[in-house]
């Protein structure tokens, strides 16, 4: 399979869950973490991917996609292989749900294929296995 | 029935204070938490309630009542948390930050507390305001919540209080926000859904917080304690999950949305869990929220964005959205 997915996760580790949730490696989609803090060194990526973004800012759109997660999408080399994003956040913040996937999708030209709450349910955790084992297939 | 008395017990301050130093964090959520919750800082004031008494004006005497009760029931919720639950917090906190987030906390919930009445005092008589709040000492339902909440509160157990405090902000609530998203959804009272949404947000960043923090203390103890915490979080889950479903007939069944309310209340519930860093509990199939009710709450929570579930044919692109865009090279 050609495809790989990139995520961040905050210190809440909630991506991180619904990620090992997902199995990837089952379905040989490899798994690249964005790393929380600056020390760790860029991560660099140069394969197609799909970035697994959690939604910052508590409501506010202009603070939704989380500082590292533009840190990396910056480069250029990064930005040209991302294929789709896919979204976390709560309902309970309205019109700002999940709108980091919508800013990245927006910023990257390509679609915001899935949006999720918190860790997930184990529907979203089938729908995004089948979903992307899919979606990559046909890229 | 007696109002409840609490608490049994002095509340244990914390031991010895030092100065906050915000320049030397222990643990970056604290600041990040306490900037949302000091960027998302409101007063019911700012929302003008009075353009919603044509509405209240046209609604029958049934949806008043029921109105005044979901929202003195709140009120009760809102009052242990700002008084009692976020207070309590206080002398477990891990970092002298933290310490400071429960009391913006424990603030806000007495802001909301305050909301719902300043609601009233625009739309209903004062009989009618006396009569919601005598209901609510009278509903052996909603007494029961508060006193299971209250009972965690005052337990020896620092861990025990967290899971029922983010039980209490990311469920317990939801029997009642669910109404002013319904009406909403009918284009009624409209503007106390603004204040109403307003609280949802705040109780999210809540319990999002407490779960967090929750996690972090998992961390410090060992497997056979974190086991019995596990059972315990679902157990008491559910305990108050069979409280609400009683509840919630007690309210809504004189009109016909009880079945409505109990998928609110376990999305809800797996939401609470999500927050305490567990897998939700209740199955999808059962938790299949009305989408008038989703679209109230989140206008952009809608099938669009499940490109994965679609026919396959299309797929949304986001529209382009405000951001910082110093932080963006491109």
């Amino acid at each position: 399979m050609t495809g790989a997915v990139v995520y961040f996760s905050s210190a809440s580790e909630n991506t991180t869950r619904f990620v090992e949730s997902c199995r990837f490696d089952e379905l040989g989609i490899a798994t690249y973490r964005i790393p929380l803090r600056t020390g760790d060194g860029p991560l660099a990526v140069r394969e197609p991917y799909v970035l697994i973004v959690p939604t910052y800012g508590g409501g506010v759109v202009a603070k939704a996609v989380p500082p590292q997660v533009k840190r990396f999408l910056n480069d250029p080399d990064n930005r040209e292989w991302i294929r789709g994003v896919i979204a976390s956040g709560n309902t309970n913040f309205g019109e700002a749900y999940a709108a980091a996937g919508r800013i990245v999708s927006a910023k990257c030209k390509v679609p915001l294929l899935f949006t999720f709450e918190l860790m997930g349910t184990p529907e979203d955790v089938r729908k995004t296995r089948e979903g992307l084992a899919r979606f990559f297939t046909q890229q | 029935m007696a109002p409840i008395t609490v608490p049994r017990k002095p509340l244990k301050l914390i031991d010895r204070v030092s100065a906050i130093n915000w320049n030397k964090l222990e643990d970056e959520k604290d600041l990040e938490v306490w900037d949302r919750l000091t960027g998302n800082f409101w007063l019911p004031e700012k929302v003008p309630v009075s353009n919603d008494i044509p509405s209240w004006q046209a609604m029958s005497e049934e949806e008043h009542t029921l109105t005044m009760r979901v929202f003195t029931g709140l009120t009760l919720l809102d009052t242990i948390q700002g008084t009692v639950g976020a207070v309590s917090l206080i002398p477990d906190a891990l970092t002298p930050h933290e310490e400071a987030v429960y009391t913006n906390i424990a603030f806000m919930e007495s802001v909301h507390a305050k909301s719902y009445s300043s609601i009233f005092s625009t739309l209903c008589s004062s009989e009618q305001i006396d009569a919601a709040f005598a209901w609510s000492e009278e509903n052996e339902f909603l007494q029961k919540k508060a006193q299971i909440v209250l009972d965690y509160y005052e337990g020896d157990s620092p861990l025990k209080r967290k899971v029922a405090s983010t039980l209490l902000e990311s469920f317990l609530f939801y029997s009642g926000f669910y109404l002013p998203m319904y009406f909403s959804s009918h284009a009624k009272l409209t503007n106390t859904a603004d204040v109403i949404r307003l609280i949802i947000r705040d109780e999210a960043v809540h319990g999002y917080y407490i779960g967090y923090k929750y996690q972090r203390g998992l961390e410090l103890v060992g497997d056979a304690k974190r086991e019995e915490l596990r059972e315990y979080t679902y157990d008491l889950l559910n305990e108050l999950y069979d409280n609400e479903v009683e509840y919630t007939e007690s309210l809504y069944d004189g009109v016909g949305l009880t079945e409505d309310v109990e998928k609110f209340l376990r999305y809800n519930g797996n939401k609470a869990l999500m927050n305490l860093g567990y897998p939700a509990l209740f199955p999808a199939e059962i938790c299949d929220v009305n989408p008038a009710i989703i679209a109230s709450l989140s206008p952009n929570a809608d099938e669009n964005h499940d490109f994965f579930s679609g026919s396959g044919s299309s797929y949304v692109m986001g529209k382009a959205e405000e951001t910082d865009d110093e932080d963006w090279d491109f």
